[in-house]
């Protein structure tokens, strides 16, 4: 069985002075049935690298098959297979759901009816509704429908869920997840940590137009110095930024305004002696709390950056 | 069964237009205005008021009575700095002096206004004949104002190939800059869609809300003016339709680029700015200097009104206006053509 996805020295370098390397050597391999995650901040090189994959851009090097086929010369056929939603794509506000759906089903040989793509989102009762009655939510899973209305055994989202509410992108999360369960292939990106690791099998991470790290989430996470972090505070802010680092099983430490974290590997050995030298310094516990590592580490110890600082710069 | 691309874009695209009110307004509520308010300003039935200041002086009251003999006239006596001032500004056409010593006649004038040089020539014909005057021929005037020459007749010609151009280059070109904005068009490019259905579609729902349009503003311009077709109603439409598809093509290239709304809207103006002008919606195209006529008459609304103009006027038959038809023809491929070859689809 060929892979979904698979792409080599994938380079991408916008013409200008000086010229702009969007990607600069992007390799991978995506087997069919998996959902795929590309992660990182804005101007990472996500959307450029989806896009070359979706056949809407060509790159500047490197070769991308989709389903088994180029891009260079089954074009048309790789159409008829694959699914999309664009980041920002203003579908009509003046058609409405059943409306634009039958338009897209228009396209494609072969698909779904225009209704079993509205029940596949759950967005049956909005038929005659005209999209600018929409919400924000509402608006994203018409552009999912129309990516799944030509019946796709490939789906690329990107940015599916970005400036929904919370309760809306578990809906799509629901969404991608059942596409997924017909033996159909995602992949998508996002700068959301917990989306990665809630829906996708494998992510890459993406740093300036390159792959920093590609695995399972929870590899990732493992791969970390430790996978835990105790959290906490003292009365009066007292600490120094080393403080705990010599306490058994703490990895690394870190303060971030009067909040202490010590990444340590085992919970159970390394909050007792916390206490303990807590105590016998004769200081006042103001918080305390335990937590699992999140991709969101990785990120971290991958740049030294945090993705939300980065998130918010423009590509 | 699927129902057909094209079809289904050309639908979905008069959806949005029909549900668009501004749309609306702009097909049908804006050339009824027109029509009425030109077709009122230019109506041949009114009486001619001609404007003259008579100068205060001995004479002033037998010359104003002379001319109130005639009722175009409308007359003011004036202070002598008075009626020249008013001459200046435009609130008179002439001003009459009269020397007390010897009777003569004085008339201040601008001869490059049409209403002075009319004004002038008019009360010196009422004076003379008041002051016994004999003419040695004689004359007698026939006044033109049936149906077809009349210049409501000459308008809306005009008015529907003016209402041609608007509606094609907004109607195509803004949409689809729209379409690029938005990008949709770009998501269409994830789809198996066939481009030239989407092109065809566009200048398709062109031609669907034209064909209302124009017959609209036949109907009002009967209804209100008489105007009536000399030659062929067939042919007018014919001439609608091979029009609005040149307008759509010269719609879709001059948004083939363009990414944003400001840049459409330059170009439209730049490309819809000499044909207001030239093409002669409102008086004749001759008018202008013969060196510009080469250029005018190649204008892309220029064949389509000449060709509105000789059948509806003048009775024309396909033969004749074969050669604007095809002037039209040439423009709507040629610009077609480039339009896709060029067009930008992010």
């Amino acid at each position: 069985m060929p892979y979904a996805i698979e792409c080599e020295g994938l380079k991408k370098t916008y013409p200008s002075s000086p010229p702009v390397e969007a990607l600069r050597g992007i390799d991978l391999a995506v087997e069919q049935g998996e959902c795929f995650g590309v992660l990182g901040p804005n101007g990472a090189g996500k959307t450029t690298t989806i896009e070359i994959l979706e056949g809407l851009l060509p790159p500047t090097e490197g070769t991308a098959r989709v389903l088994g086929k180029s891009w260079d010369s089954d074009a048309a056929a790789i159409r008829e297979e694959i699914g999309l939603t664009l980041q920002e794509t203003r579908l009509s506000e003046k058609l409405t759901v059943l409306e634009t759906l039958t338009l897209f089903r228009s396209f494609y040989r072969e698909g779904l009816s225009a209704e079993q793509a509205m029940d596949r989102v759950s967005l049956g009762e909005k038929a005659d509704s005209r999209l600018k009655h929409l919400s924000g939510g509402q608006k994203q899973r018409v552009a999912v429908a129309t990516a799944l209305v030509g019946n796709p055994r490939l789906l690329f989202l990107d940015e599916p869920t970005t400036g929904l509410d919370p309760a809306s992108r578990r809906e799509l999360w629901g969404v991608i997840s059942d596409f997924q369960a017909t033996g159909g292939t995602v992949m998508l990106t996002t700068h959301y940590m917990d989306e990665a690791e809630r829906l996708c099998d494998r992510v890459a991470i993406f740093d300036y137009g390159k792959i920093l790290a590609l695995d399972t989430p929870r590899n990732l996470i493992a791969g970390l110095a430790a996978e835990h972090f105790v959290e906490f505070s003292v009365a009066g802010d007292t600490l120094s930024e080393s403080f705990g680092a010599d306490l058994p099983g703490v990895t690394a430490v870190a303060k971030e305004g009067s909040v202490h974290s010590l990444s340590v590997e085992q919970v159970h050995i390394a909050i007792p002696a916390l206490l303990d030298r807590i105590e016998a310094d004769g200081l006042t516990l103001t918080s305390l709390s335990t937590r699992q590592a999140t991709l969101e580490d990785v990120f971290v110890s991958l740049t030294g950056r945090h993705l939300e600082e980065t998130a918010e710069v423009s590509a | 069964m699927n129902p057909h691309p094209f079809w289904q874009l050309l639908i979905c695209r008069v959806r949005e237009t029909w549900r668009t009110p501004e749309a609306i307004f702009w097909v049908f509520i804006f050339p009824l205005v027109m029509i009425v308010a030109l077709g009122l300003a230019f109506r041949s039935d009114r009486v001619e008021t001609i404007l003259v200041d008579v100068e205060q002086g001995a004479l002033s009251e037998s010359i104003t009575a002379s001319l109130q003999s005639d009722e175009r006239f409308k007359v003011t006596v004036s202070p002598v700095g008075e009626a020249q001032r008013r001459l200046r500004v435009g609130k008179t056409e002439l001003v009459i002096a009269a020397s007390d010593v010897t009777g003569e006649y004085n008339y201040t004038f601008d001869p490059t206004r049409p209403g002075s040089l009319l004004a002038r020539n008019s009360a010196d014909d009422v004076l003379q004949t008041a002051a016994g005057r004999k003419n040695v021929v004689s004359t007698s005037d026939v006044e033109m104002d049936e149906a077809g020459s009349r210049y409501i007749d000459f308008l809306i010609p005009g008015l529907i190939g003016m209402g041609l151009m608007g509606g094609g280059l907004w109607g195509v070109g803004f949409a689809v800059t729209d379409m690029r904005i938005r990008q949709l068009l770009k998501r269409y490019m994830g789809t198996p869609m066939k481009r030239p259905h989407f092109l065809a579609a566009m200048m398709g729902s062109r031609l669907l809300f034209m064909i209302p349009e124009t017959l609209f503003i036949l109907f009002i311009a009967w209804l209100l003016f008489g105007v009536v077709s000399q030659g062929s109603y067939l042919l007018v439409g014919l001439i609608v339709i091979i029009a609005s598809l040149q307008f759509g093509g010269i719609g879709l290239l001059v948004a083939s680029r363009a990414k944003t709304v400001e840049a459409v809207s330059g170009l439209m103006n730049l490309v819809m700015v000499p044909m207001w002008i030239g093409s002669g919606i409102f008086f004749s195209p001759d008018r202008f200097p013969e060196i510009a006529q080469p250029v005018i008459s190649l204008l892309p609304l220029t064949p389509v009104i000449r060709s509105l103009r000789m059948v509806m006027l003048e009775g024309a038959g396909l033969l004749a206006v074969a050669p604007s038809l095809l002037l039209i023809v040439v423009w709507g491929s040629l610009s077609f053509t480039i339009a896709i070859v060029t067009f930008r689809w992010d």
